[in-house]
């Protein structure tokens, strides 16, 4: 495989003599040094705001009732979770995430499994199925939006059209997409998004298999679905993980499809809009803060998974 | 790997029927071929329309059933850059190269001598800290968004690109590290020990040595970073306003006009999108590399 290969990290990391615990201490901090800018900078620029939500999420403060700041308890939270749009955001949110991350990881595999035979054409396949996630997000959710399942001449009903026209027929079907499925309209731009992202990671996976032992497999006459479920399934597993969580992580605060395709209306509004709406919009700072607590213990939930799936795979090879 | 050995013995009867099965093997093949063929056409569609659409006249691109074979003219994009009277999109575009190049820049300033520190002479308990920089990249970016928008508007720093580039560095910087280290880790020891040994000085051993090892990595986690920052919306939208906007919130905002507009939304999203298509196309196998924090090479 080729993944990450660490050498015995213990002698490596032992100086050869070490003579006195000060000169020690010194050739400590010589180590350190070049890591310690990342790691301010990261702490100062990433941690130090979480902090200040927390803090902000028990408060009472709106920007338009400057005068009325102060302590809240857990007002803000219990505002939060019993109102209707904010429940309604988060069981969206789960569903896009869900909905995206499994439609697009079964298709990324489907396809992947398809480019890793050799084919007439195969570099050329491979090319035009990344296309899709080289589009920048908001542009690829505006050219859905209008280009595609715009009601009057998105693609969709134009092709509907030019179909039913095939047949003599005046009277084709045509649905306003976006109203009748608002999360499908979103869901689908970015499964279209997303299935290029699963399928390179898959392929990367399928194509670092060890060849000899499938084709002594073969040899052996081992059928094609017996190399699948025994061979290269576990394979890929770990690769799998690897797309689905991280797919998990940046699908979890999609934004940009939902501002532009309903700009959050039609019950699409998912927990980084309704914060987003909260603060930006209605300025009510306490609120949103608490809705961000709860979207990052969410997130968190997943991470920590996450970070467990990584650090297998990290560790694995880092014991080699 | 390990589950190979759950492969139950098959009895080798194949020599018999060898031939027949290859031969249906490879008409299978012309088919998955096909259906390949297929997906991915499905896939480049709307690219592909996209791309027909921004050449059609406004008319023609907003037909149904639609034009195909409609002739081919440039009006969506001399109304994007301005002829229509709109706003020129050019001052979003550099503000959006702004950021993406100098966030990229110093997140590999402050990327490479961590991943030094974490990798060739490793800090005690790095893989902690390299867990560290992955859990930040985990937490939603929204959560954070508020305190950082009060301090920017309390230090006045509302509005500007080089604050926005600040907040792409942290963004990116968990992934550069990660993709920098897994690129040091394979600069071989041995020889940079006998390079010191010989009394080559740092310079000269991070020239001569590390250098050919890491350039790869450099351009993968340069590609990354570019496109992530390129891309961004979020914190484009909340912290910029007229002068610092980016190309993103650019295409956001002009789609207010009234009329027809097909042809120039699509000539707008190809215009933003092209950098990172061409990046994207020129370096398909970096892009893998940095979408798995480098795990994959």
């Amino acid at each position: 495989m080729s993944v990450t290969l660490e050498r015995p990290g213990a002698e490596r990391g032992a100086p050869p003599a070490r003579p006195r615990p000060g000169l020690r201490r010194s050739a400590d901090w010589a180590r350190r040094a070049p890591l310690l800018p990342a790691l301010v900078f990261m702490i100062v620029v990433t941690q130090l705001p979480f902090v200040a939500t927390l803090v902000i999420s028990f408060m009472n403060w709106n920007a338009y009732y400057p005068h009325a700041r102060g302590f809240a308890g857990l007002d803000n939270y219990a505002r939060v979770l019993t109102d209707v749009n904010t429940r309604n955001a988060i069981v969206v949110t789960i569903e896009l995430t869900v909905v995206v991350v499994l439609v697009s990881l079964v298709l990324g595999m489907a396809i992947a499994l398809l480019l890793d035979r050799k084919f007439l054409g195969r570099g050329a396949v491979r090319t035009m199925m990344i296309a899709p996630f080289l589009v920048v997000p908001v542009a690829a959710a505006l050219v859905w939006k209008h280009a595609i399942f715009n009601p009057e001449y998105g693609l969709i009903n134009g092709v509907l059209k030019w179909i039913w026209s095939l047949f003599g027929s005046s009277s084709p079907p045509q649905p306003d997409w976006i109203s009748a499925f608002p999360l499908g309209a979103i869901e689908m731009t970015l499964i279209w998004q997303w299935t290029p992202f699963m399928m390179l990671i898959l392929l990367a996976g399928l194509q670092s298999r060890p060849l000899d032992v499938i084709e002594a497999a073969r040899i052996d006459g081992a059928g094609s679905w017996q190399i699948f479920r025994y061979m290269t399934f576990p394979h890929l597993r770990q690769y799998l993980e690897l797309g689905g969580l991280l797919g998990a992580i940046y699908i979890v605060q999609t934004f940009d499809p939902v501002f532009v395709i309903t700009s959050g209306g039609l019950g699409t509004a998912n927990l980084p809009y309704i914060i987003y709406q909260t603060f930006y919009l209605a300025h009510d700072y306490g609120r949103a803060s608490a809705a961000g607590v709860i979207t990052l213990i969410g997130t968190i939930l997943i991470a920590t998974l996450a970070l467990r799936t990584v650090s297998t795979l990290f560790r694995q090879e880092a014991g080699r | 790997m390990s589950a190979v050995t759950d492969v139950a013995p098959v009895p080798a009867t194949r020599t018999r029927e060898g031939a027949p099965r290859r031969h249906r093997r490879q008409r299978g093949g012309v088919v998955l071929g096909l259906v390949a063929w297929l997906i991915g056409l499905l896939f480049v569609v709307p690219v592909v329309w996209m791309l027909l659409t921004s050449f059609h006249s406004e008319p023609d691109a907003a037909s149904n059933p639609p034009k195909v074979f409609a002739p081919l003219t440039l009006q969506g994009y001399r109304e994007f850059f301005g002829a229509g009277g709109g706003a020129s999109p050019w001052p979003s575009l550099l503000n959006s190269l702004t950021a993406a190049v100098l966030s990229t820049v110093v997140v590999l300033l402050l990327a490479i001598p961590a991943a030094y520190a974490l990798s060739i002479r490793p800090v005690r308990k790095w893989t902690d800290v390299m867990f560290f920089f992955l859990s930040t990249k985990m937490l939603p970016v929204v959560a954070g968004l508020l305190p950082i928008y009060l301090f920017a508007q309390y230090s006045g720093l509302l509005d500007n690109i080089w604050f926005l580039a600040l907040l792409y560095t942290s963004m990116n910087l968990p992934i550069a590290v990660w993709m920098m280290r897994s690129f040091l880790a394979e600069v071989p020891v041995e020889i940079l020990e006998a390079a010191s040994v010989d009394g080559a000085g740092l310079v000269r051993t991070l020239r001569q040595v590390v250098a050919p090892v890491i350039l790869p990595g450099i351009a993968a986690t340069s590609l990354i970073c570019f496109i992530f920052s390129w891309n961004e919306l979020l914190f484009a939208r909340v912290l910029t306003g007229t002068r610092a906007e980016t190309a993103p919130v650019y295409l956001t905002g002009f789609v207010t006009s009234q009329g027809l507009f097909l042809a120039q939304v699509c000539a707008a999203s190809l215009v933003v999108s092209l950098p990172v298509l061409i990046a994207g196309f020129a370096a398909q196998d970096k892009l893998v590399q940095g979408l798995s924090l480098g795990a994959v090479k």
